[in-house]
C-alpha cells in the first residue's frame, strides 16, 4: 500500500429523530500520503467532520459506517473491532477538536489530560510523558511551558487550549492528525499563533494530518490539497494551488466568490447633508457592583462615542471580549449603561429599555447571534414574525397573518415556511426569519450583533446582500457588529475599531488598507488571504503582537 | 483557594441558620393553631372547667404565644429542649432513645442503598439502551409509583405471615444478638431502600448520561480510552455535583419522612414521637422533634453542596 490513507467508498448512515435513515456520506474515496495535509472543506451539513472521525474509526451516536473501507496505515478501521480501534486512536491516529475548551475535562489538570494518551496506551513512563509534553508545549510555544500542565483548563485561555489539544494529539507520535476546524472559535490575531505553532511541527515530525474547515483562507496556509465536500460527496479535489486559481466545480467557485464580497459602492456623496440618527456620548457599561462613582467594577464599555446618521451603517468590529456586544446590548437598554448620553432620533432615551417608550423600543431593534437561541422553539414561524406585529401595530389576526407573508418575502423565505418550527429551517433561514421579526417592528435602526458568523460562507455573504438590499427598499440604518472584518467592510460606511473596551479608531472601508493605530494595523493584517504564502510571508511587529494579542 | 471554600462554607452555616429559625417559627405557629388544647386534652374528658384553667396557667398557656416561642428559644441557648406537656419528662431524655434509633436505621439504610443506587445507575448509564438498562429504569420506576406502605405491608404480609422468616414488629429492645438484628432491621431497611433508591438511581444515570455526552468524553475516546475509564475518570468526576445533591435529598427522607415505616413496623424512631406529640398537643417535643429534622436535612444539603464545591476546580 503505496498510501498512508486510503479511503473507498465510504459510506455512513445516520438515523433521523423519525427513524428514517439517511446517508449523509454517499461513497466517498480519499488519498493521504505520508507527510501529507489534505483539507476538507465544506458547509457544515456537507459531512466533513464524520467523514474526518471515520479516519478513527468512529460514528457519531446515531451514525454508523455502513460501506467502504478505510485504510489507515495498513489497517481497515471500518472492520476493525471497537476495542482494536482503541489501541490505534492516540497512537496511529490523532485528534484535535473544533472546540478545545468544551473538549478538555474541566475537573482534571491539563497535564494529567496531555500525557493520558501515554497512560491508555502504556507508551512511556508518566515521567518521561511529563517531559516529552513540557517539550511539545515549547515546540508550540505555549508561555510558561514548565508549569502551564499544572493548570486547569478553564485558567487558561482559548488559544493556549487549542494548542495544549495539538500536544495532547502529538504526544503519542501519531502518524496521521486530524484537526477538526482548529481557529474556528478563535480571534484573527489569535489564530495566526496557532496556525503557525501547528504548521511548524507538522512539518518538523512529518506527520500527515486531515485539516477540517469552512474557511478557504485559513486551508490555503496549512493544506497540500484540498478536497471540496458538498452533500455528503466529493465535489472537486486539487492541489491548494489549482483550487485557488482554478477551480472546476460551481460550488467551489461560490466558495471562492463569496470569499471576496463586492464591496459597498459609496452612498455618501448621494446626500451629503444627512442627519443623525443615533449619537452617543460617553457611553460607560460594565457588570459587578457600582463603585462609589457610580462606575461598574469591571468596565466591558469605556465611554465610547459614536455617530449614526440615517440611511448609513456603522461597523463594530474587534476581537471577543472587547466589549462590543455590551455596547449593543446598553445601546439597545437590555444592558442599562452606568453613564452615558444616547440620543435617538432627536430624543434623549433612558439607559433602562424597561424605561423607554413603546415607540422608542419599536424604532430600534436588535438581532442576536445565534438564531437558535433567539427563536422560541416552540412556536411555529408566523408565530415569531406575528409577535411584535400584535405588540408594537396592535394588528387584528387576519392583517397580522398578511403582514407575515409580506416579511416573509421581505427575506426571501418562501410563504410555506410560515407554519414550519425552528427546528426545521436551517441556519440561513433562521437567521432570516430572526431578521423579518425585526423588520416587523418598522425600525428606524437595526443592531445586528454579529449574525452572520454562526454561518457558512457562502449563506451569510447571502444575508449580508439582503441586508443591502432591505436597505435601499426600507431606508434603514445598521449597526453591525462583527469580528470578521471582511463582512464589515462590505456592508458598513463608517468602521469603529474596539479594544478593550475603548474605541480606538473609526475610519471608513476605503482606508481600511491603511490604518493609523497600531492595533487596527494588527487587527487588519491577521486577517487571512487566499494568498498561500501569506502566513510564511506575515511578518508582524513583536512589539504590536506582545502589546494587543492576547496569548 | 482555600479561604475562599471557608468563606463559601461558612456562608452556607448562616443561611443553615437563618431557615432553621424560620422553621421553628413556622412550625410553633402552626402548631399553636391546632384545634384542641393541651390542658383539656391532658385531664381527659371528665376534667372540670375550673382544673383546666389551673392547668393552663400552670403550664403558662395563657402567656402571648410569641412570649412563650422566645422562652423555649432562650432555653435552647442553655441546651435546654424544654419540658414535655404530656408526661413531665424532659424532651431531651424523650428524644435521645428514639434519636439513636432512628439513626440507627437511617445508617444502615445508607450503607445499603447508597452504594446499590450509585451502582446501578452508573452501569445503567454505562450501558444505555441495553436490556440491562431497561430492567433497571422500569423497576425503579415501578418502585417509585408504588407507595411505601404497600411495600411495607407487602413484605409483612410475605415475610412475616406467609413465610415467618421475620418479625412483623421491629422491637429493638429485644435484640440479644447478631442475628436478631438482621432479622429486625430487614424490613424496615428493604422498604426504605425501595423507597429512597429509585430516586437516586435515576439522577445518578441521567447525570452520568449527560456528561457523557460531552465532547471531553469523546475527546477520551478519540484518546483510545476505555468505556471504563471514559465512565470513572472523565464523566463520574464532573457529574458529582448533581449526584451528591440527588443523594442528599433522597437521605433526608430518612430523618423526618420514615413515620409510615415507622408506624407499620411500630419501630421506636422520632418520626412516630413527633406524631405522638402531635396527638397531645405537646409543643416543646414537636418543637424540638422538628428541629432535629430541620438539622439533618439542612446538614446533608450543606455536606451535598460542599462536596459539589471541591469536586468542581472552578469553584475551589
Amino acid at each position: 500500500m503505496s498510501n498512508l490513507v486510503e479511503v473507498r467508498n465510504l459510506k455512513i448512515q445516520a438515523t433521523t429523530d423519525a427513524g428514517r435513515l439517511v446517508e449523509i456520506i454517499k461513497g466517498v474515496s480519499l488519498d493521504i500520503a505520508d507527510g501529507e495535509i489534505v483539507a476538507l472543506i465544506g458547509e457544515s451539513g456537507s459531512g466533513k467532520t464524520t467523514l474526518a472521525l471515520s479516519l478513527m474509526g468512529h460514528a457519531r451516536p446515531g451514525c454508523r459506517i455502513a460501506a467502504g473501507e478505510i485504510n489507515v496505515n495498513g489497517k481497515d478501521m471500518a472492520a476493525l473491532s471497537e476495542k482494536e480501534r482503541a489501541k490505534l486512536r492516540g497512537t496511529d491516529i490523532a485528534y484535535v477538536p473544533q472546540s478545545a475548551a468544551a473538549s478538555f475535562n474541566p475537573a482534571s489538570t491539563i497535564m494529567e489530560q496531555v500525557i493520558e494518551v501515554t497512560r491508555i496506551h502504556r507508551l512511556m513512563p508518566p515521567e518521561q510523558a511529563r517531559k516529552r509534553a513540557v517539550e511539545l508545549f515549547r515546540a508550540l510555544s505555549l508561555p510558561d511551558p514548565d508549569n502551564i500542565g499544572a493548570r486547569y483548563p478553564h485558567q487558561v485561555s482559548g488559544g493556549q487550549l487549542q494548542r495544549l489539544a495539538a500536544a495532547m494529539a502529538l504526544i503519542g507520535d501519531p502518524k496521521l492528525v486530524i484537526f477538526d476546524e482548529p481557529t474556528t472559535a478563535l480571534d484573527v490575531t489569535t489564530q495566526i499563533d496557532v496556525l503557525k505553532a501547528f504548521k511548524s511541527v507538522m512539518r518538523a515530525g512529518g506527520i500527515a494530518g486531515v485539516y477540517v474547515s469552512h474557511d478557504l483562507a485559513v486551508v490555503a496556509q496549512i493544506a497540500d490539497r484540498i478536497l471540496v465536500l458538498k452533500g455528503g460527496e466529493v465535489q472537486e479535489t486539487g492541489t491548494t494551488a489549482q483550487i485557488l486559481s482554478a477551480a472546476q466545480h460551481p460550488y467551489t467557485q461560490e466558495l471562492l466568490a463569496a470569499f471576496e464580497p463586492k464591496p459597498r459602492q459609496a452612498q455618501a456623496d448621494a446626500d451629503a447633508a444627512t442627519k443623525p440618527l443615533l449619537s452617543i456620548e460617553g457611553l460607560t457599561a460594565g457588570y459587578g457592583p457600582a463603585k462609589p462613582d457610580g462606575l461598574p467594577l469591571v468596565r466591558a464599555v469605556d465611554s465610547v462615542s459614536l455617530v449614526v446618521e440615517k440611511g448609513r451603517n456603522l461597523g463594530v468590529i474587534g476581537e471577543s471580549g472587547c466589549g462590543k456586544s455590551t455596547l449593543a446590548r446598553a445601546i439597545a437598554g437590555i444592558h442599562p449603561a452606568a453613564v452615558g448620553e444616547i440620543v435617538f432620533d432627536g430624543k434623549e432615551l433612558e439607559p433602562a429599555a424597561g424605561k423607554r417608550s413603546r415607540d422608542q423600543l419599536r424604532e430600534m431593534q436588535i438581532v442576536f447571534q445565534y438564531a437558535d437561541t433567539a427563536l422560541n422553539p416552540a412556536k411555529p414561524v408566523e408565530d415569531i414574525i406575528a409577535r411584535p406585529l400584535a405588540f408594537y401595530h396592535g394588528l387584528d389576526k387576519r392583517a397580522r397573518s398578511k403582514r407575515v407573508d409580506e416579511l416573509l418575502d421581505m427575506v426571501r423565505l418562501p410563504k410555506a415556511l410560515r407554519y414550519r418550527h425552528p427546528s426545521e429551517l436551517s441556519g440561513g433561514q433562521k437567521q432570516r426569519v430572526n431578521f423579518a421579526r425585526a423588520l416587523a417592528a418598522n425600525p428606524k435602526l437595526i443592531i445586528c450583533d454579529e449574525i452572520t458568523s454562526a454561518l457558512d460562507t457562502v449563506v451569510a455573504s447571502a444575508v449580508i446582500e439582503l441586508l443591502k438590499e432591505l436597505q435601499r427598499e426600507l431606508e434603514l440604518s445598521y449597526i453591525f457588529i462583527s469580528h470578521d472584518l471582511s463582512v464589515v467592510e462590505a456592508i458598513c460606511d463608517q468602521i469603529m475599531v474596539m479594544y478593550n473596551g475603548e474605541r480606538v479608531e473609526q475610519i471608513t472601508p476605503d482606508k481600511v488598507k491603511a490604518p493609523s493605530h497600531p492595533y487596527s494595523k494588527l487587527l487588519f493584517s491577521s486577517v487571512p488571504k487566499l494568498d498561500p504564502t501569506w502566513l510564511d510571508g506575515l511578518v508582524r511587529d513583536p512589539e504590536l503582537v506582545s502589546q494587543y494579542g492576547h496569548r | 483557594m482555600t479561604s475562599g471554600v471557608l468563606n463559601l462554607v461558612l456562608k452556607r452555616l448562616a443561611i443553615a441558620l437563618v431557615t432553621l429559625l424560620i422553621v421553628l417559627f413556622a412550625v410553633f405557629f402552626a402548631t399553636s393553631m391546632l384545634p384542641g388544647d393541651t390542658a383539656s386534652i391532658l385531664l381527659g374528658q371528665a376534667a372540670t372547667p375550673e382544673a383546666v384553667a389551673g392547668l393552663r396557667e400552670a403550664m403558662h398557656l395563657n402567656d402571648p404565644a410569641i412570649l412563650r416561642f422566645l422562652r423555649w428559644l432562650l432555653g435552647l441557648l442553655h441546651g435546654d429542649l424544654g419540658t414535655s406537656y404530656a408526661n413531665e419528662m424532659p424532651v431531651a431524655a424523650l428524644i435521645g432513645g428514639r434519636f439513636v434509633n432512628t439513626m440507627k436505621l437511617a445508617g444502615i439504610t445508607t450503607l445499603i442503598s447508597v452504594p446499590l443506587a450509585l451502582t446501578l445507575g452508573i452501569t445503567a448509564a454505562m450501558l444505555r439502551g441495553s436490556l440491562y438498562d431497561r430492567i433497571v429504569t422500569v423497576l425503579s420506576i415501578g418502585v417509585i409509583s408504588v407507595p411505601e406502605f404497600m411495600v411495607a405491608t407487602l413484605s409483612v404480609l410475605l415475610f412475616a405471615v406467609y413465610l415467618k422468616w421475620l418479625p412483623a414488629l421491629s422491637s429493638v429492645n429485644e435484640a440479644h444478638s447478631l442475628t436478631d438484628l438482621v432479622r429486625i432491621y430487614a424490613m424496615p431497611v428493604i422498604t426504605l431502600t425501595f423507597v429512597i433508591s429509585a430516586q437516586m438511581i435515576r439522577m445518578t444515570r441521567a447525570a452520568v448520561i449527560e456528561t457523557l455526552s460531552t465532547p471531553y468524553v469523546e475527546m477520551a475516546l478519540l484518546k483510545g480510552a476505555s468505556r471504563g475509564r471514559m465512565v470513572l475518570r472523565h464523566a463520574l468526576p464532573n457529574a458529582l455535583g448533581p449526584i451528591v445533591n440527588a443523594v442528599a435529598l433522597s437521605l433526608s427522607y430518612l430523618v423526618g419522612g420514615v413515620i409510615i415505616v415507622e408506624t407499620i413496623f411500630n419501630y421506636p424512631g422520632i418520626a412516630k414521637l413527633m406524631v405522638d406529640a402531635v396527638a397531645t398537643r405537646d409543643l416543646p417535643l414537636i418543637q424540638s422533634c422538628a428541629m432535629i429534622f430541620c438539622l439533618g436535612y439542612l446538614f446533608l444539603i450543606t455536606a451535598a453542596d460542599i462536596v459539589a464545591i471541591m469536586s468542581n476546580p472552578r469553584l475551589r
